[in-house]
């Protein structure tokens, strides 16, 4: 394969705010002159399933679906999801990880219990991991709901993408009322 | 100006600009979004249709009006839509009249997985297959102008991938300039009584020809020539893992799948060493290139089951000795919890799913967010085939079963999915006295693939207000007797009118009541009092976990080798079922 192009890769539970951030980050990279594809599922896997979403970006890029074991760059919205995607990972790939669990279903119904030391587990694999706090920082820069920016500042650090165009993408994308917070969100996760 | 577009943004821009007047659909992942897109341009009279068959009724209805009309579907639509597709494809057009089919390889969200190419040498008419979303635009403009110049209904195949992946899309204009509709009678091209169809007949055939050979120059269908080893067909999105895997092969790629072009794959086949034909699902071309006389592999290297990627190309090569085999240090995982689908908290399904199961009953399900209903801990479903065979399904049952299992068979569906081939089989029911229960599931919206309204919520498309089936009359009109309505948050009413309806050695409608919890807004969904679990008074005993709401979490305390169950307040929608569960009184409005 062409070994100009970055593959990201997106993980987490329905409802996380995945797509938004995925589309940001493929708007950043359209707006920094790179060929940029994205794919994910739709429909019934949405209901509180695991939600993996593909952002790949270079000069020319093929497959819209990251191949297995290819991911340069995992960014993981909840830690059981962040490790199930480990294997789609290469070797030395970097993981950036929002510290928070949801639960599944057999987990809520006592029927199994929620893995413990997972991000140990991550870092044995992935030296490279990154832990962030999303819901904190995102509370403290004004809403709880933005801690998918502030994981998105966070992996834009390790992206070779210059800062204004990260908030020409994110002035596209986010809503007017939301706007400010997300921008304040994105910094505090960058700072990281 | 350029934009990111996924495929069906793209189909949907493509359809503005090649100046299409009419769009209709039935939602169905992955295609759902392009008539949802379509909204966006106020040129585009675009509506939803109960199903499939009338979308592309109404498509073919504009396009004998004279205005370019869209019909769009997902691959099992096409099933639906079938009878007036084949018969379409005899009359031609009179202006251009695109049916988008997406398919569901490796059904991330579909019953099968069936190959659409298939309908497009069935009903002999031409299919597109775009590989991006530009090409989902560019091949959209083109399909309208092919329908026209070669008198024919075009299909363009999608599938998830292309339908939901975003690429960089370059946008045009609307053309404009077209003939503007109007009424042109026409009888022996329109009129498909036998004696004006055996006269369509050959000239479909002739058009078959014509296209074959136009697929032979079309820049649509190219040869890229690299290495004379390995030369591969391919088509749409497996053009992109091909280019990815084999990298150094030649490739034939084809934007038309149907006909496909015999001298240009004769020519192709001459230039290179080794002939491959890489596609996903059915080895639709690799016949094809086999009855030419041609040499090629294809299916006894890929799998027509699933997905492609490039790493099942180039594993399928690397086995065969093709290629080099890559040496991948897979990253092995410890066992982990899986992470399936669930109803949302405050889902109107749940209580009655929760008591079917105490019924024992033997459910026929249906397509819809409540085929959940089958999962754990509600096992509460025991057949799903498609949409609208639930009743069907249950009116055939009881026929074969002594009287005391028929009160078992209870037949679930949703609104959306009733008004769409439902209501035929309840006319069959009815008609036929199968003493079978049916309970309509009436959450005023098409939940599954992201809230559309129906015939039955009172909005159209674009949200104006509209007529609504009154549903609990229309049972009425075809012949039920006894029809009832439900609260599904109401559990022993519930279980009572369960009860009554399976003993009842007649036919029977059940109707809940309750807004799917995702529709917001006055007179639709509204959050109740806030739940919480009295540790003091929990005993531990499990019930409230029965109904499986992801609000509910239970906590074990391994001291004592028990737990108690908390509600997240966050997630909990007071729904209030969990409580009336509760015999310990300890579920109860938040402090």
């Amino acid at each position: 394969m062409s070994t100009s192009v970055t593959n990201i890769l997106l993980v987490g539970v329905g409802g996380q705010g995945i797509l938004l951030a995925s589309e940001i980050l493929s708007e950043a990279f359209m707006l920094a002159g790179h060929d940029v594809k994205k794919s994910e599922i739709h429909g019934m896997s949405q209901r509180g399933g695991s939600v993996v979403s593909h952002v790949r970006f270079g000069t020319e890029v093929f497959s819209p679906v990251v191949p297995e074991g290819e991911g340069d760059i995992l960014f993981g919205f909840e830690l059981l999801e962040t490790y199930r995607a480990l294997p789609l990972l290469r070797p030395g790939a970097t993981v950036v990880a929002n510290d928070d669990r949801i639960l599944p279903p057999a987990v809520l119904l006592g029927q199994a219990e929620y893995p413990k030391g997972l991000a140990d587990k991550i870092r044995q694999k992935f030296p490279d991991l990154l832990l962030v706090d999303g819901q904190g920082m995102a509370l403290s820069a004004g809403d709880v709901r933005a801690a998918n920016t502030v994981l998105l500042g966070a992996v834009s650090k390790r992206l070779m993408i210059a800062e204004e165009i990260w908030q020409q993408a994110l002035e596209k994308m986010v809503p007017r009322k939301a706007l400010e917070i997300n921008l304040k969100a994105f910094q505090s996760g960058r700072s990281l | 100006m350029k934009e990111i577009l996924s495929g069906n943004e793209a189909i949907a821009r493509g359809a503005f600009e090649a100046g299409c007047l009419v769009a209709s659909a039935y939602p169905g992942t992955p295609s759902t979004e392009i008539l949802e897109q379509v909204t966006q341009y106020r040129e585009i009279n675009a509506s939803w249709a109960p199903n499939e068959k009338v979308a592309l009724e109404v498509a073919i209805g504009a396009c004998f009006g004279g205005a370019r009309a869209l019909a769009c579907m997902k691959h099992v639509g096409v099933n639906v839509a079938a009878d007036p597709l084949f018969t379409a494809s005899y009359t031609g057009v009179k202006a251009g009249l695109v049916l988008v089919a997406a398919d569901d390889p490796e059904m991330h969200s579909s019953q099968n997985e069936q190959d659409s190419r298939n309908y497009a040498r069935f009903a002999k008419v031409p299919m597109l297959e775009p590989a991006d979303s530009r090409e989902c635009k560019e091949f959209t403009k083109l399909a309208f102008e092919l329908s026209e110049q070669f008198d024919t209904p075009v299909m363009l195949r999608s599938c998830t991938r292309i339908s939901h992946g975003k690429s960089v899309v370059e946008l045009g204009e609307r053309v404009t300039g077209l003939p503007l509709p109007q009424l042109v009678k026409d009888a022996p091209k329109l009129v498909m009584l036998p004696g004006n169809a055996r006269v369509r007949h050959p000239l479909v055939e002739k058009r078959t020809v014509k296209l074959s050979l136009y697929g032979d120059t079309a820049a649509i269908n190219r040869i890229e020539l690299r290495s004379d080893e390995i030369g591969v067909i391919c088509a749409g999105v497996t053009y992109q893992y091909v280019r990815e895997a084999l990298p150094e092969a030649s490739v034939l790629k084809l934007g038309m799948v149907w006909p496909l072009p015999d001298n240009l794959i004769q020519e192709f086949a001459a230039k290179v060493k080794q002939l491959f034909v890489i596609e996903e699902l059915d080895s639709f071309i690799e016949e094809q290139v086999k009855a030419m006389g041609i040499a090629a592999r294809g299916k006894d290297l890929i799998s027509r089951c699933g997905e492609l990627s490039p790493g099942r190309i180039r594993a399928a090569f690397a086995k065969a000795s093709l290629i080099a085999a890559q040496q991948h240090d897979t990253t092995t995982l410890e066992p982990v919890p899986p992470r399936p689908p669930n109803m949302c908290p405050g889902c109107p399904h749940r209580g009655v799913f929760y008591q079917l199961n105490r019924a024992n009953a033997y459910v026929t399900g249906d397509i819809g967010c409540y085929t959940l209903g089958f999962m754990p801990p509600l096992n509460a479903m025991d057949t799903c085939v498609c949409m609208g065979a639930s009743i069907s399904n249950a009116s055939g049952i009881v026929r074969a079963l002594p009287a005391e299992e028929q009160q078992r068979v209870v037949a679930v569906i949703g609104d959306s999915t009733f008004l769409h081939t439902g209501v035929n089989s309840l006319m069959e029911m009815a008609w036929n006295k199968a003493p079978a229960t049916v309970i309509i599931l009436d959450n005023r919206i098409t939940a599954m693939t992201g809230r559309q309204e129906n015939p039955a919520s009172g909005h159209t498309l674009d949200g104006q207000t509209a007529s609504e089936v009154n549903i609990p009359e229309l049972c009425r009109v075809l012949g039920i007797k006894h029809v009832r309505v439900l609260d599904p948050y109401d559990l022993d009413a519930t279980r009572q009118v369960l009860d009554e309806e399976m003993h009842r050695p007649e036919p029977s409608v059940i109707i809940t009541n309750r807004p799917c919890c995702l529709i917001k807004g006055p007179g639709r969904f509204e959050k109740g009092t806030i739940l919480e679990v009295d540790q003091g008074r929990c005993t531990g005993c499990k019930a409230c976990l029965r109904i499986g709401c992801p609000a509910i979490e239970w906590k074990p305390n391994p001291d004592v080798n028990k737990g108690k169950a908390f509600i997240d307040p966050q997630l909990c929608t007071g729904c209030s079922v969990c409580q009336q569960l509760c015999k310990f009184s300890a579920i109860g409005g938040k402090q």
